[in-house]
């Protein structure tokens, strides 16, 4: 799998290289600022690209900037952005377009190795990934909504994880729950968040996301 | 208001003013005379009470000013001296002589501070030229339609064009009067520009020392944060580290779990980091600006936030930062005390200056005065001159109010021509009004021969006193448009860089 990967941080740039390369991905090109990337993203064309929301010349969202271009030009492609803080801000702009192949994480995640090149995975298959983080944030924002105060702690936990673009295989894994019985708390998410349901994995998650991201600003 | 209605009261306004300006004209002379009496005779006694006077009256007109012209204009003086302090034997030093009581030293420092207060002497000089610019010109119209009336007592029927000359000019005529009387006053009974940089001065001194007071504060809290927090998790993941490498040979089980240990500390001790930095300068604000920032504020807040923005460009990093921190603080309060479900923020650029308004639909009764939160808002404005204003009357709904002067670049505007004319009319007036006029006048008077150069002498017999009188409203006329464009253009100065 082709991988583009932007990091202005000499030490974490090529820590991800070597992450990467040691699961398997091709990492065609390794850049460090904002114009060097989506020139990058669009020449190449990868498979999923992993940005730095903050790049140089200017030290601000640069990064985010230019996956937000280069997805404007390739539609979908997929990229996963990474950041020393989230803000629901950023993840509703990734999201905007609805077409998924959007991850968004903290950095610390990278910590967790196999966890990271999961949510690669899950992204450069068209999925998303969105850290915890943002959920509970997404959450504390929604405290207020009736639909989601009659969540049973159970299926809020189920909601959190389906949020993040977790399938509903990993979510039992994570839960020790049955395949069946993490169908079952979906079902009655959806019913009660008063959602269509469907089958697709990320369908699904967007349909959350939207869902807790709809109220007006 | 009808149109009649606003004309009259106007009307009855700028006769109030004549008889002020009278008033003030009895006032000044008193002050004259005490001014003489203290000067000459050395009758020093004589001084304050003509100064409490004339204060008394030009307090008047300032008032007046403000709710009559809508031209507000604040005190000029000096702030009063403090009573004298007794040494440590109990007697008072003035200068080089001691007092057993106070009286005598106090009488001397309030006496000095009236004597050598420039605004004493501008209040004399604004009594003098009320009676010809303010009086004048506020009682004209009626002073027209009392000639009328005498006329027409004395039996000359076109007394009536007089009357109707007056009403008809009095709906335009009679509130431009009472505007010029706010120019008037706002130049003579105004702060000069030395007063105001004085008063600027002491502010600022003020607001550095709370500034610096309260960052000192911050970082000794950022200091305590980071000892307490994220350096101390740092020593404990060297720490874990160092057992797991020395565990890493017998018992590779064990310092796999450390590792784990590790890494988890460090990830918190990057959530500590994270919101130290949050409270420090958020990282949105410093990668989006204000507009996007308080966008991911109200993302963040349980209440359904509405937000508009619209300013030309970003301000300054410390302004938005004022800017956002206050937001963050009312938002939060909205949410934790006012019961509110809905908020509504609008930040906008009023010509230099930036405005945040935030309103909220709770239960109010917000008190500035207990929170320590709106006072942290209003000290990290204070630092910029920001103003902060808030309603919340029991009930709601709850709007607060931050203004940051000069956040925006001022578009400086091209020199006004009107300068051109006051300088022209503060050249002559005194020409028109002195030797032309009251000269004249008193030659006319005396029936004396000398003609010299005044005007109205050299005219036929029946023109000679309108021209006498003419030439006097001429001067109290000029002295009138040069006060009025000198308050325009200092009122222009002040909102460029005041």
């Amino acid at each position: 799998m082709r991988v583009v990967l932007a990091e202005d941080l000499h030490l974490l740039r090529e820590g991800l290289v070597h992450l990467l390369r040691a699961h398997g991905f091709e990492v065609v090109a390794a850049v460090e600022s904002g114009p060097e990337l989506l020139a990058a993203l669009v020449g190449e064309r990868p498979d999923v690209a992993v940005v730095d929301v903050r790049l140089p010349p200017t030290f601000t969202d640069e990064g985010l900037q230019a996956a937000l271009a280069a997805r404007r030009r390739v539609p979908g492609l997929p990229v996963l952005v990474l950041s020393q803080h989230v803000e629901q801000l950023y993840a509703r702009e990734l999201l905007a377009d609805g077409s998924g192949g959007v991850g968004y994480l903290l950095k610390d995640r990278v910590f967790n190795g196999e966890q990271f090149v999961d949510a690669v995975r899950r992204v450069a298959a068209g999925g998303t990934a969105m850290d915890p983080e943002v959920i509970a944030r997404l959450l504390a924002s929604n405290s207020r909504n009736e639909p989601l105060g009659r969540l049973t702690p159970r299926e809020r936990e189920v909601l959190e994880l389906m949020a993040e673009g977790r399938s509903n295989a990993a979510i039992g894994q994570r839960l020790f729950l049955s395949d069946s019985a993490v169908g079952k708390h979906t079902a009655n998410i959806f019913a009660k968040l008063g959602l269509a349901p469907s089958d697709d994995d990320n369908r699904r998650v967007l349909a959350v996301l939207a869902f807790l991201g709809s109220r007006p600003s | 208001m009808t149109a009649a209605r606003r004309t009259l009261v106007a009307l009855g306004r700028g006769a109030a003013l004549a008889g002020l300006a009278l008033l003030g004209l009895a006032a000044a002379l008193v002050m004259l005379t005490a001014a003489l009496l203290t000067f000459l005779l050395g009758l020093v006694f004589a001084l304050p009470p003509a100064v409490r006077l004339t204060r008394a009256v030009t307090g008047l007109a300032r008032d007046l000013s403000g709710r009559w012209s809508g031209v507000p204009v604040d005190d000029p003086y000096l702030p009063a001296p403090s009573p004298p302090v007794p040494q440590a034997d109990g007697w008072y030093r003035d200068g080089r002589t001691l007092y057993k009581k106070p009286t005598i030293p106090a009488f001397n420092k309030r006496w000095n501070w009236m004597i050598k207060d420039p605004a004493t002497w501008r209040d004399l000089a604004y009594l003098l030229a009320a009676p010809v610019t303010c009086g004048l010109v506020a009682a004209a119209p009626l002073l027209t339609a009392a000639y009328g009336v005498l006329r027409l007592a004395g039996g000359d029927p076109l007394g009536v064009v007089w009357i109707l000359l007056a009403a008809g000019v009095a709906y335009w005529y009679a509130p431009w009067a009472l505007r010029v009387h706010g120019g008037v006053a706002a130049v003579l009974l105004g702060p000069t520009e030395k007063t105001r940089l004085a008063r600027r001065v002491s502010h600022l001194d003020a607001a550095r020392t709370e500034v610096v007071d309260s960052q000192a504060a911050e970082l000794r809290r950022i200091e305590r944060d980071l000892h307490d927090g994220a350096q101390a998790r740092l020593v404990a993941i060297g720490m874990t580290i160092g057992a797991a490498e020395q565990l890493l040979e017998t018992d590779p089980r064990a310092a796999r779990a450390l590792l784990d240990k590790a890494r988890d500390a460090s990830a918190a001790a990057l959530q500590d980091i994270r919101r130290l930095v949050r409270g420090i300068h958020p990282p949105v604000l410093a990668e989006r600006g204000l507009g996007d920032a308080v966008r991911a504020l109200a993302l963040d807040s349980p209440l359904r936030v509405h937000v508009t923005v619209d300013v030309p460009e970003r301000a300054s990093a410390p302004l938005e930062s004022a800017a956002y921190f206050a937001v963050s603080e009312l938002l939060a309060n909205a949410a934790r005390h006012g019961d509110a479900t809905e908020a509504w923020v609008d930040v906008s650029a009023r010509g230099p200056a930036l405005r945040v308004t935030v309103t909220d639909d709770g239960r109010g009764g917000a008190d500035p005065g207990r929170g320590t939160g709106l006072r942290g808002i209003e000290r990290r404005l204070g630092a910029f001159d920001g103003v902060f204003a808030l309603s919340s009357p029991a009930g709601g709904p709850t709007t607060a109010v931050v203004e940051l002067p000069r956040a925006f670049p001022l578009r400086v505007a091209p020199r006004s021509p009107w300068r051109m004319l006051g300088g022209v009319c503060w050249a002559l007036w005194p020409i028109a009004l002195f030797p032309q006029g009251l000269v004249a006048m008193v030659l006319k008077l005396a029936g004396s021969p000398v003609r010299s150069w005044f005007l109205g002498l050299y005219m036929p017999e029946p023109f000679q006193w309108p021209v006498i009188v003419g030439m006097m409203l001429l001067g109290g006329g000029l002295l009138t448009v040069a006060l009025t464009t000198t308050a325009r253009a200092m009122r222009e100065k002040e909102s460029g860089c005041g």
